[in-house]
């Protein structure tokens, strides 16, 4: 018998996938969501199969925001818990010089999902029940000269789901941000982290799984994440602005 | 490393030659890494489907064998042949041709392998079988990667109905004895002997001879009987730090091994057993090779012709205990005859042995490689990391086929590792 059904917004992400595998080792139906669905049609087999539950796939872009009332209620039923992995890097140097390509990043990491965490919250609100999981990131807590096109939208996102999460505390709605650190994914890929502050995709999937069981508010992955950007907001804004960080 | 998410990707890859594959990397010693182009399958692992009727799982070969036993063992199936870890792949258990405790009877894992996909040295995906591009098929099963990439493969489950296994421990007070025992239990479905390696004259070879049957439903420990196609709930033990290297001299290993048999002994001899504890006791202790300390550990696996295993093994065992430098773990098995074209197994005795790594268990190696050769023995290369070149060609008269056909096929180019760099293959 399913325990309930999870959306994942994103699903292509290494993250949003291992999320979706420990929702469906749990019992409940997966819902997966993600530009061009139809290359998910392998996880669904593999994930019905690995876990006996249902999981179904639907087109979803997170940037076509007329689109998102429309592709809540073509959904087969209301989610329980929503998992939104939607994000984009770009690439800073890009976006400094190109206004396209950094509205790119900034609509993909808060307009969009804002957007669709919106829609659902609403319907969550009138159901009186559901959580909403963000998965925004440390680059939100404070700009940086290397990433901040990316790291302002998801400070923006982190906002706004901090509000969300203030606006549906007495509704039985829930929501949970999610800030990982460095996370060894496709967006990673090539790149050279530290192994130490670095995060699996199965790890992270593991503290969003009890974040939703415990309704946690904000959660870092990994938890010394929590430490290092304490340290990196309380820098006096006059020597962190000659900081190479 | 490169871990490709798609065909298109992986066939890319292979065209940059040098490649060799990697499962999971729980092979001993270089033959999953290549100096330039290792290929990790680890994106390559969904499911495909699943025959309830016939128990045929068909699957990419990234899979690992501990999601096979946790997505189908609810459903009353279990692989039919399971190495001592369930952290492999298909891909890795298909190249290595990995046994279990029931080659006696079962053979290896090649004998439930339908058909696999391979990508070959042309950048082609060639399907083979049995009963369809034969010598494809038959050089993959234990050619430890060297024909091409695995990519997906058909292979069949074993019914059963229930998680547990009947376990009986015989004692055996040498290897002489122990290989009566195996001889006598040739029934069995799986048996097994863990020997203390540290015994010397007529002791050699002292042994808990283990066996064991698929347990009935029925049979089930009562506070599981409601769900008996479920283990129970597992707690991890844990060797948190690296003991010194100091502590694994001959008595530390002495004691070790001393209580293992004793422990054993001492319980009752019959008692059934969940599969994870059965199977994989290794697993449940996370990082047990820690206690070897640092400097790691090697392996050592040989097998020896029936005709031969008896002189073959009490010399081999008294270089170990001569040696006095212990082994955590050795293990003794019975093994039928073997079909495969280079698979490890034949119908005989095989040994394994942890060491931890020094300049005196090096050399006891080599003396290990000198016995299993002069007794027309063979060794493993999924636990190899060490032999010279002419030790393997030596005992491997088959390799020179091995050579011949990967030659036809260009794959000598296009597909290597640092093992077969080593041994010339
Ligand atoms: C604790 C422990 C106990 C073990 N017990 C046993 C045992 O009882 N019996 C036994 O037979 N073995 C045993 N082994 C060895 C193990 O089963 C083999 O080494 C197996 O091949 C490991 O699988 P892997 O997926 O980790 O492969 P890897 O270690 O990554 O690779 C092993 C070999 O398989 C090849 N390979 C892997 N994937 C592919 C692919 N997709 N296509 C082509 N080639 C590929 C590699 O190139 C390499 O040659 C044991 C190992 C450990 C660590
Ligand atoms: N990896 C890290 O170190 C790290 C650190 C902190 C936070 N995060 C956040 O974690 C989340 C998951 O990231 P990841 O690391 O798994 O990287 P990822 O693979 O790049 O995942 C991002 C996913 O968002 C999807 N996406 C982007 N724009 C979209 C749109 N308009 N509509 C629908 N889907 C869209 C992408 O889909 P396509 O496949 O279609 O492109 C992709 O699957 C992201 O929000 C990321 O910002 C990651």
């Amino acid at each position: 018998m399913s325990k309930g059904t999870v959306l994942v917004l994103g699903a292509k992400s290494d993250i949003a996938m291992a999320v979706a595998h420990r929702f469906a080792k749990d019992g409940y139906d997966i819902q997966l969501a993600a530009r061009q669905a139809d290359d998910l049609e392998a996880s669904c087999t593999d994930m019905e199969l690995r876990f006996r539950v249902k999981v179904t796939q639907h087109d979803f872009d997170a940037l076509d925001v007329s689109s998102h009332a429309g592709f809540v209620d073509a959904l087969p039923i209301l989610p329980s818990v929503v998992v939104c992995a939607v994000g984009y890097m770009g690439e800073q140097a890009e976006n400094e010089r190109d206004v396209e390509a950094a509205a790119q990043v900034i609509r993909s990491n808060f307009e969009g999902p804002a957007s669709i965490l919106a829609e659902l919250a609403n319907r969550f609100e009138q159901r009186g029940s559901g959580i909403l999981v963000g998965i925004s990131s440390v680059a939100g807590d404070r700009g940086r000269a290397t990433n901040y096109v990316y790291g302002s939208a998801k400070a923006g996102f982190t906002a706004f789901l901090s509000g969300l999460r203030n606006r549906l505390a007495k509704k039985g709605v829930h929501v949970v941000t999610v800030l990982p650190g460095f996370v060894a994914t496709k967006m990673t890929e090539g790149m050279d982290l530290p192994a130490k502050l670095t995060a699996q995709p199965e790890e992270v999937a593991d503290k969003i799984f009890n974040a939703v069981q415990k309704r946690r508010n904000v959660i870092y992955a990994k938890p010394i994440w929590w430490m290092i950007m304490m340290i990196i907001r309380n820098i006096p804004e006059g020597v962190f602005k000659k900081l190479k960080i | 490393m490169m871990a490709p998410r798609s065909t298109d990707e992986l066939l890319h890859l292979v065209r940059q030659q040098g490649a060799i594959a990697r499962g999971n990397g729980r092979a001993y010693g270089d033959s999953a890494v290549s100096a330039t182009n290792t290929i990790h399958m680890k994106h390559f692992n969904h499911m495909v489907s699943f025959d309830q009727e016939t128990g045929q799982l068909i699957a990419e070969a990234g899979v690992l064998l501990a999601d096979v036993i946790e997505a189908f063992l609810p459903l009353g199936w279990f692989p039919f042949v399971t190495p001592g870890t369930k952290f492999v792949t298909l891909g890795g258990m298909i190249a290595a041709d990995v046994h279990g405790k029931n080659h006696h009877k079962d053979g290896s894992f090649g004998a439930y392998v339908d058909w696999i996909d391979v990508v070959t040295s042309d950048g082609s995906v060639e399907r083979c079988s049995k009963t369809e591009n034969t010598e494809l098929f038959e050089w993959t099963l234990g050619g430890m990667g060297l024909t091409g990439v695995i990519l997906r493969a058909a292979i069949r489950l074993r019914p059963v109905t229930s998680a547990w296994i009947e376990q009986t421990t015989l004692v055996a007070d040498n290897v002489s004895h122990a290989m009566e025992l195996f001889e006598q239990s040739m029934d069995a479905t799986y048996s097994v002997a863990w020997i203390d390696c540290l015994q010397k004259g007529q002791h050699l070879g002292r042994s808990l001879v283990m066996l064991g049957e698929h347990a009935d439903a029925g049979s089930v420990p009562t506070r599981f009987r409601k769900t008996p196609l479920q283990g129970p709930a597992k707690r991890r033990r844990n060797f948190p730090i690296n003991m010194p290297n100091w502590a694994l001299n001959g008595p530390t290993v002495r004691v070790f091994n001393a209580c293992y048999y004793w422990n054993g002994k001492r319980k009752p001899k019959r008692q059934v057993v969940d599969w994870d504890s059965y199977f994989f006791p290794l697993d449940a202790i996370q990082g047990w090779n820690k206690v070897y300390g640092r400097r790691g550990f090697a392996q050592f696996q040989c097998v020896l012709p029936l005709s031969h295993a008896k002189d073959g093994l009490n010399e081999l065992l008294d270089a170990i205990a001569n040696a006095g430098s212990g082994s955590f773990l050795a293990v003794l098995k019975r093994f039928g005859p073997q079909a495969g074209k280079f698979s490890f197994p034949m119908e005989g005795y095989t040994l394994a042995l942890d060491f931890p790594v020094n300049a005196k268990t090096l050399a006891l190696m080599n003396d290990l490689d000198r016995i299993t050769l002069q007794y027309n023995g063979r060794f493993y290369l999924a636990k190899d990391s060490r032999m010279p070149r002419d030790v393997f060609l030596q005992s491997e008269p088959r390799a020179e086929d091995y050579i011949k056909y990967r030659q036809s096929k260009g794959a000598p180019t296009a597909f290597s590792s640092a093992q077969s760099e080593r041994l010339g293959l």
